[in-house]
């Protein structure tokens, strides 16, 4: 039988907030335990929250940018249960009229595009943090920090429109950079700031109704995302397969063992008994408030990419590529106006650049080269005052220091020998030390030429101009 | 309005409580007239009436997005009933 997969993906962003949603702790990540805390994020009773406007301009941007319809009125509910995480035992969120709904994205996955639908886009605060001592199992304790409790959370929930793990994928990397552009949150995976539960389930294709449906949980990275649901819908497949019953439940990713493995059974846990929050007015949201924020909205991933393919002839691939998030594209930008081919620019980026930030595991915001001596060393390049190969040293170097090329090569002496006096000298030196190899060439081996190239490149520490050393050594051969 | 041994049990469950069975239906009657005073509100013709979210006629009550001094770690910890290491130690739940 063959099965088609259906997948829904909830993600939650943290806003990119000073403070907190509900109060004025700090919202910084990484802080010591329980040093971003106050009353009010640690529920002790009798406080009153009170809402950051900046969370509603923020959640509002990120629904333009999702092409949402915004509400013209919303609330916050409270939602029920126990956690130790949770202090309050309940979660403000927003139950049935979220601040965005009915907007999509669009994607394309091996060169097919399609429109992935977002039902809804919601406002909620972070829970705490439970840390856990020493091994989960040798321990009857743990360990509460609230510094993450009253982060502003935007909940983003598609419809179930996704069909692969590659399209979900596809959807988070499309959906991460719309944000990171809107400037709302910085979807950092592995800090927690951009967080994804995957809704899950197969049936035969043809079929009208879901087939039943996992929830999983602890996706920290795009590649958990693709991984995780691989191996669910393999295990549903073979579930049905073999005649047994699948359970709607939930379910969490191990990454050290690759494999999902079952959290709870839904059934009881989903009675959150919501209703709305008394202590926090409604929002009615002006069509102006949304129209000023919509002019304040910088340009998107998608207008970049068409601008940059139009102004330097990029591939639709490459351009893609740098409008994967603002920062990347800022670099481009700022390299394009001290040098003038775009593509060389994409090439240094996606190659060498992304190699050695790959190697160091950086984001481009870590790289400690300049857009302005990334474009100097092509700039030296095209005055042939370095080679190719010798540009690849300096650039590791301008990787490592974060030094000018012209600094670097005046330093360690790199500059490449294009005088033709000085390159004659050694050509001549070289043509007199190696009577065999000039014997030969003037005997029609034309290979010979190679070695005394390589000769000539070696009497200069690889710093010859090699297309002058070629012209040069020709004209003394036939001479 | 009544309310069933299974409703009493199933919201005994969502608030953590242990109930024996003598207070399991005793809960059900307590309950079962508080819904029955409540359902009174279901008599008024309601018809054209809009739901109410809040009882005070307030929108947008909003705070800058200003960062303030936290809290004392010590003076917020001073409560919990166990504290290691600046944090709140709580049974393990996995």
């Amino acid at each position: 039988m063959n099965f088609e997969t259906v997948i829904g993906l909830e993600i939650h962003v943290e806003l990119k907030t000073r403070s907190k949603i509900f109060c004025s702790c700090s919202n910084e990540f990484g802080a010591e335990p329980n040093t971003n805390v106050c009353p009010i994020c640690s529920g002790f009773p009798g406080m009153l929250p009170v809402l950051n406007q900046q969370v509603v301009e923020y959640a509002i941007k990120a629904g333009l940018a999702l092409n949402c319809e915004i509400a013209d009125y919303c609330k916050f509910d409270r939602k029920n249960y126990f956690y130790p995480d949770l202090p309050k035992a309940y979660q403000i969120s927003q139950f049935d009229l979220p601040i965005c709904k009915k907007g999509y994205l669009d994607i394309e996955v091996d060169g097919v595009k399609k429109r992935i639908g977002i039902t809804r886009a919601h406002l909620e605060e972070d829970a705490g943090k439970l840390v856990h001592q020493g091994t989960i199992s040798s321990t009857p304790f743990s360990l509460v920090d609230l510094n993450r409790s009253g982060v502003p959370l935007l909940e983003i929930v598609s419809e179930p429109d996704l069909r692969s793990s590659k399209e979900a994928r596809a959807y988070m990397e499309k959906l991460r950079s719309l944000l990171l552009f809107a400037g709302v949150s910085d979807c950092k995976m592995e800090e927690g700031s951009l967080r994804c539960d995957a809704n899950v389930s197969v049936r035969p294709y043809g079929q009208k109704t879901l087939g039943t449906r996992t929830e999983i949980k602890n996706l920290n990275s795009f590649r958990a995302v693709e991984k995780a649901i691989d191996f669910e819908v393999q295990r549903h497949i073979e579930a049905i397969e073999d005649g047994e019953e699948l359970i709607q439940e939930t379910r969490t990713w191990e990454e050290d063992q690759q494999i999902t493995r079952s959290m709870r059974s839904k059934e009881e846990a989903h009675d959150y008994r919501y209703f709305p929050d008394p202590d926090l007015p409604p929002l009615r949201i002006s069509r102006e408030w949304v129209n000023d924020l919509r002019l304040s909205m910088p340009e998107m991933p998608e207008q970049a990419r068409e601008r940059i393919m139009d102004q330097f002839g990029l591939s639709a691939y490459d351009a893609g590529l740098l409008t994967l998030s603002p920062d990347l594209l800022a670099f481009f930008d700022e390299c394009t106006h001290y040098y003038h081919d775009g593509k060389i620019i994409a090439n240094w980026m996606m190659g060498e650049m992304s190699k050695l930030l790959n190697q160091k595991n950086l984001d481009i915001g870590q790289c400690r080269i300049r857009p302005a001596h990334m474009a100097e060393m092509l700039n030296l390049i095209d005055q042939g005052r370095i080679s190719g190969k010798m540009a690849k040293e300096v650039f590791q170097v301008m990787f490592d220091t974060g030094s000018s090329p012209e600094a670097i090569i005046k330093e360690r002496g790199m500059e490449q020998i294009s005088d033709e006096a000085t390159l004659e000298k050694i050509i001549l030196e070289v043509i007199a030390n190696n009577p065999g190899a000039v014997e030969d060439y003037r005997n029609g081996k034309k290979k010979a030429t190679g070695f005394l190239v390589g000769q000539v490149m070696q009497a200069t520490r690889g710093q010859a101009n090699p297309a002058l050393v070629n012209q040069i050594l020709a004209r003394k051969l036939n001479s | 309005m009544t309310i069933s041994i299974k409703e009493v049990e199933h919201v005994a469950v969502l608030a953590r409580l242990q109930l024996k069975e003598n207070e399991k239906e005793k809960y059900a009657r307590h309950m079962g007239s508080v819904l029955q005073y409540v359902d009174k509100l279901n008599q008024l013709d309601t018809e054209g009436v809009e739901p109410l979210d809040h009882i005070l006629p307030v929108f947008n009550v909003f705070r800058e997005d200003q960062v303030k001094p936290a809290s004392n770690r010590e003076e917020i910890l001073a409560n919990a009933p166990l504290v290691e290491a600046g944090q709140y130690k709580v049974p393990k739940i996995i």
